[in-house]
């Protein structure tokens, strides 16, 4: 009874399938967008690879340039000032470094809305109050908070590194409505072409304290680097127990492997 | 249960022949997975799975009750409360990337687990109902996964809710109250998030429940073997305890090799970057594709395209993706031939390895967008994959002539050694 209904579904799966390929077209839509769309380029960084680490200057500068150029944009609401400590900064300069910015906060006498300096356990602040605001500044765009930026995007920092370096001027044979039109900018890393956000970098902007060059691609650099920090402050942690971890599994691998060899030396199998 | 040589459980010590008589839990898992159970002796590597599965399942408890006490199921702090973790929370890193490539690390191995299964007739007579509470349990860890993974709340949590539970809403009349019912509403939203966090703290007991069952039902016939000859008496069997022990502590160590190189140095290699956007119910991703482990599925369901008699393509889709599991339950009567092993199964072998290339072949094609070659290769990837069960396998149990067989795996592996040693000599 199984075999003949299960024939018979079988037989109905296969004709609708058998139909659905003589029905669906073979070639593609044309897409103009994918001929001029790039790959990201590869940024190295002290943190890839088998023995990661965080190179604490660069970080440094790379929060310069999220403090004076990203952030009057992008908020970084994952991140505390608390936990700036980790690039190598001590507790006084957090503690000054927090007094900087004007958080949110009340009026203890009369409750209303005011602001205070910032603390170490405060979150960097947003830019904009809200995300009508937000758009508002922005030509209807809203700029996104930039904590996990290299984790949330395909191609992760590579792909941010080549968006900061990748603005430039549209190709000649680009065709006409994929040109980019009022408040945008060309850059074939983004997925569409054409991005709200303007160039962001230009050489000389930001003026680094151990006279770190700072060309575009240089600070792209720093600033990306500072955004892996950002979307995971434990990755160089993570490499670290990993190893540990992976070779105490090791030694008890090679432990079992030899119990289970002795236990089964007089037994053919 | 078992057999009649295996070993009766005698307890030494006051103590435990104390509790043997008030509760004999001690022989109950001696007879389970101690020197109680004998097994055939000739099992290979890919009988470690069960094991593994078990261990896998261990695991996801564990990492779950922990990150259940940091994490909250609501749809305005859900996105950050991981992050949280992620971030504050001491070792947190470790338990959501553990119990994230966990999920990964338990359906590899489960998916390892049905290979053997399948390879070696482990589901036919007198084995069928082991069989049938794998299927549920392989349901249920489907959906206990996928629950998982819109706790998170990200993006392609939130997409993937919309898109699974649209499936119901193909079904004609009903479909549109169902999804709404098990929505809680019009779109994935809060009320949606906290019933699948209580489902999904619940189903994996639930699937823990099942496994006993498995195990018990297994118990009842023995385990299969390479040979898929029946275990005939006791030099055919090994005790369970220390033979399989040691060899499963061994699988357990490499087990575990791989799943702290995945957690550890590539923790986010098998996740999808747009889940660490924030869930947004204005702002579609450009490709929403579900995790590793349902890609087939979701490539068979992709695949019937076109409006066939009075069903649309669509609600064609949902059928066939849920028929190509549903159909797992009939594999014990869809196979009639009684030879187990596809060592003495020359052409169900040849078939059976198409399967497993039309398998991948559909995994891969359930991750590209919807476009040409990828349609059609998932097309003719479907056709094969029922065809395969429906209609080839009955026909091939019935026509082919398996190979000559030994009479037992204790004349299996000594001729096994005979042939290893003489060419040794030779």
């Amino acid at each position: 009874m199984v075999r003949p209904l299960g024939f018979l579904v079988g037989l109905g799966f296969i004709t609708a399938l058998v139909l659905a390929i003589l029905t669906t077209p073979l070639a593609n839509e044309h897409n103009a967008t994918h001929e001029f769309h790039k790959h990201p380029e590869k940024l190295k960084l002290a943190s890839d690879g088998l023995v990661p680490h965080w190179d604490k200057a660069q970080l440094q500068r790379g929060m310069q340039v999220y403090k004076e150029v990203c952030s009057a944009c992008h908020s970084l609401h994952l991140v505390a000032f608390r936990d700036i400590g980790e690039l190598g900064y001590t507790e006084g300069q957090v503690k000054a470094f927090a007094k900087g910015f004007q958080v949110p906060s009340i009026n203890p006498d009369t409750g209303e809305p005011a602001t205070r300096d910032g603390l170490s356990s405060d979150y960097f602040p947003s830019p904009y109050a809200n995300e009508t605001a937000a758009r508002a500044a922005n030509n209807n765009a809203l700029p996104p908070d930039l904590s996990l930026i290299t984790k949330a995007r395909e191609g992760g920092k590579d792909y941010v590194y080549s968006l900061l370096t990748g603005f430039q001027n549209p190709p000649a044979n680009l065709p006409a409505e994929l040109k980019p039109g009022t408040g945008l900018h060309y850059n074939p890393y983004f997925a569409n072409l054409n991005l709200a956000m303007a160039p962001p970098l230009t050489k000389g902007q930001v003026t680094f304290a151990d006279g770190s060059p700072n060309d575009v691609k240089s600070m792209a650099a720093d600033v990306t680097a500072f955004l892996v920090w950002t979307a995971e402050p434990k990755l160089v942690k993570r490499v670290q127990v990993g190893y540990a971890a992976f070779l105490f599994l090791l030694i008890f691998s090679v432990l079992t492997y030899l119990s289970y060899r002795n236990i089964w030396a007089d037994k053919k199998h | 249960m078992s057999f009649p040589w295996a070993k009766n459980y005698e307890p030494q010590q006051p103590l435990m022949k104390w509790l043997d008589e008030k509760l004999p839990l001690p022989r109950l898992v001696y007879n389970a997975i101690g020197a109680g159970y004998p097994v055939p002796r000739n099992l290979n590597y890919f009988w470690n799975f069960g094991v593994l599965a078990g261990a896998a399942l261990a695991i996801q408890i564990i990492t779950g009750i922990v990150l259940a006490m940091h994490y909250a199921a609501n749809a305005t702090v859900a996105f950050n409360s991981v992050e949280h973790i992620m971030r504050d929370v001491n070792a947190g890193w470790f338990i959501r990337y553990a119990h994230m490539n966990g999920a990964s690390m338990f359906f590899i191995v489960v998916y390892l687990h049905i290979f053997r299964g399948l390879y070696y007739g482990s589901y036919k007579a007198p084995r069928e109902m082991v069989w049938l509470l794998g299927v549920v349990i392989f349901l249920l860890m489907m959906a206990t996964a996928f629950m998982g993974y819109v706790l998170p709340w990200g993006q392609m949590s939130f997409w993937g809710a919309q898109v699974i539970t649209g499936f119901f809403s193909a079904i004609p009349i009903v479909g549109e109250p169902v999804r709404e019912w098990l929505l809680g509403g019009f779109v994935p939203d809060n009320a949606t998030l906290n019933r699948f966090f209580s489902l999904h703290y619940l189903l994996p007991f639930v699937i823990l429940g099942v496994v006993i069952l498995h195990i018990w039902a297994l118990h009842i016939p023995g385990s299969n073997n390479p040979t898929g000859i029946e275990v005939k008496d006791e030099q055919d069997t090994v005790p369970f305890h220390p033979y399989y022990t040691a060899k499963d502590g061994f699988g357990l160590g490499i087990f575990l090799l791989i799943f702290v190189a995945l957690t550890f140095f590539s923790p986010n290699a098998l996740g999808h970057a747009d889940n660490y956007i924030p869930a947004n119910s204005l702002s579609t991703p450009a490709h929403i594709v579900p995790e590793w482990y349902f890609l087939p599925f979701y490539a068979i369901l992709k695949a019937f395209t076109f409006n066939f008699l009075w069903i649309d393509a669509k609600l064609w889709g949902v059928i066939a993706m849920f028929g190509s599991i549903a159909l797992l339950f009939f594999l014990p009567w869809l196979d009639s031939s009684p030879v187990k092993s596809s060592t003495y199964r020359p052409l169900y072998r040849i078939f059976f390895w198409i399967l497993v290339v039309d398998v991948f072949l559909l995994g891969w094609c359930g991750m590209q967008p919807a476009e040409q070659p990828w349609v059609i290769l998932s097309q003719l990837g479907a056709i094969y994959y029922f065809a395969h069960f429906l209609v080839i396998l009955p026909i091939v149990s019935r026509i082919e002539r398996p190979l000559p067989m030994p009479n037992s795996i204790t004349e299996a592996v000594l001729a096994k050694h005979a042939d290893t040693s003489s060419a040794a000599t030779a």
